[in-house]
């Protein structure tokens, strides 16, 4: 899990949340249901305070195959 | 020899025709400027454009060579007014006057409006505006293409909402230019690349959106975004496109036909990155849900239990209940069966002639008590001490005590005791007779 993009985990609480909502879960999926939503909201709390931003340009090298390259920032601000 | 014949001056048809050319060329100097209308118009596969221009009376040849029409942003078509500037040529070989044309422009419109309109109209005709083949654009796209240049405004308002907003969003740039000769040939291709790229990319890490543009400038800067090589590698994009050219104000053909406009780089950004306190928000609020939600079905759970332990509750009391009324007539039936009845009849029997008994026993008391009596009167009256009180008394041998019946067994000294009827007489016997 921990390797999981926000959007990803997202998507899956508010899955989670929806099937709970429809309430018809025996008590061992919803405690289960509900635990795994509690550490996805963790995690998706945890990107969006620690998200970093990933800037690439996207080029072709020699082979004529697409490359990302790292963009450098030094014309910002 | 005749005048005639002297005057006589043979042209060649080249002398005749160079004259002409001459004439023409005095008459109306290097260059005019000629209004009509357009018609005839011919497509040269030499990419020499031939046409007329006409007006109610008159209609004039005109030539156009791929050097000078290779620049029109406009199409050329029959109907159009124009205004055509160029020279006044005599074709030689013909015997044809005509112009040829360097510079033509629409009358009464720029020729770049023009432009756009024409292209306007045939890709509307060809169905590349509709609203129905508009793709949606993702809610909160994690890889998000960019079609710009590098040196732009574009790209630097982009990171600029990127960083005051959520920024664990990846960017992917594909630098262009965004104006010059090679701009929408750059720009048609980055977004076809960008497209294959995608291809070669596992499902989650597609770009899920492509912003493509640049910031304000004048029409011809923005002119790359009105080009049909552009507005056709936009609408065979497979990722969704926000158009982003120029400001509020500007609109382009790539507008036209992206599945969204956005009216600068920023706002479409913007329209794309979310707010990080929104998605907290968010985040927070699924987070409340999922408690609420969870505390309901708890909360359900624990009602059905309490009401099935309720049921449970009240079922087995009745089944006490109809068991204890058993159990209970039962019991009476034993009861009637029971030996304890009988042993307590047998009990209150033995208690009742115990009772008979005593009372038979005392009067049977009373009785004996009575003839006890009578008999002890009798007794009294044969008493030695009524005997006694007639005078009599009876005489010890001590210190046995025993009733000395005959004198001589007695012998002087002894001690002897008379019982007489008030007291006893200690004495000594001093002679037996």
């Amino acid at each position: 899990m921990a390797e999981m993009k926000f959007e990803e985990a997202l998507k899956k609480l508010e899955k989670i949340v929806e099937d709970l909502e429809k309430g018809d879960l025996s008590l061992d999926e919803a405690l289960k249901k509900y635990q795994e939503g509690i550490e996805l909201s963790r995690l998706c709390h945890m990107r969006l305070v620690s998200a970093k931003k990933k800037i690439d340009i996207l080029a072709k090298n020699k082979k004529g195959e697409f490359e990302l390259k790292a963009l450098e920032e030094n014309q910002e601000d | 020899m005749s005048k005639v014949a002297v005057a006589r001056h043979i042209y060649t048809v080249t002398e005749i025709t160079q004259n002409i050319k001459n004439l023409l060329q005095n008459a109306f100097g290097e260059n005019v400027w000629v209004e009509g209308e357009v018609s005839n118009v011919n497509h040269h596969s030499s990419g020499h454009l031939y046409f007329s221009l006409k007006d109610s009376t008159s209609v004039l040849a005109a030539a156009m060579f791929a050097w000078a029409n290779k620049d029109v942003k406009f199409k050329i078509e029959d109907g159009l007014k124009v205004i055509c500037f160029g020279r006044i040529d005599c074709y030689i070989r013909r015997s044809q006057y005509q112009i040829i044309v360097e510079r033509i422009e629409p009358k009464g419109i720029g020729s770049l409006q023009l432009a756009l309109e024409q292209l306007k109209v045939k890709l509307e005709k060809e169905g590349l505006f509709k609203p129905e083949r508009k793709k949606s654009i993702p809610y909160l796209p994690s890889r998000i293409g960019v079609v710009t240049s590098l040196s732009g405004a574009a790209i630097r308002d982009i990171l600029k909402v990127l960083d005051r907003r959520f920024r664990g969003v990846h960017i992917i740039i594909h630098p262009v230019q965004v104006q010059g000769d090679r701009a929408k040939e750059e720009i048609a291709g980055a977004i076809n690349e960008l497209n294959a790229f995608n291809e070669s990319l596992s499902p989650n890490e597609k770009i899920e959106v492509m912003i493509v543009g640049r910031g304000g400038g004048s029409i011809e800067d923005l002119w790359a975004f009105n080009e049909e090589i552009v507005t056709r590698a936009i609408y065979r994009s497979e990722i969704p496109v926000i158009s982003a050219v120029g400001h509020e104000r500007d609109w382009t053909i790539a507008d036209l036909v992206a599945d969204v406009r956005a009216a600068t780089p920023s706002v479409a950004a913007e329209l794309i990155i979310p707010k990080r306190d929104d998605l907290k928000e968010q985040v927070r609020g699924l987070a409340g849900d999922l408690k609420t939600d969870f505390q309901a079905i708890l909360s359900h759970l624990q009602d059905s239990l309490e009401d099935c332990f309720y049921r449970l509750n009240l079922s087995m009391q009745n089944v006490l209940r109809i068991n204890i009324s058993e159990w209970e007539s039962a019991r009476k039936k034993l009861g009637l069966l029971s030996p304890i009845a009988a042993i307590q009849q047998a009990m209150a029997r033995v208690a009742d002639l115990t009772k008979q008994f005593r009372i038979l026993l005392e009067h049977l008391l009373e009785l004996r008590q009575a003839d006890f009596n009578k008999a002890a009167e009798k007794l009294t009256s044969l008493s030695p001490l009524n005997i006694l009180a007639r005078g009599y008394s009876i005489t010890f041998k001590m210190p046995q005590g025993a009733v000395v019946k005959d004198a001589h067994l007695l012998e002087a000294g002894d001690m002897i005791k008379s019982r007489v009827y008030r007291g006893e007489i200690l004495s000594q016997v001093t002679e037996v007779e």
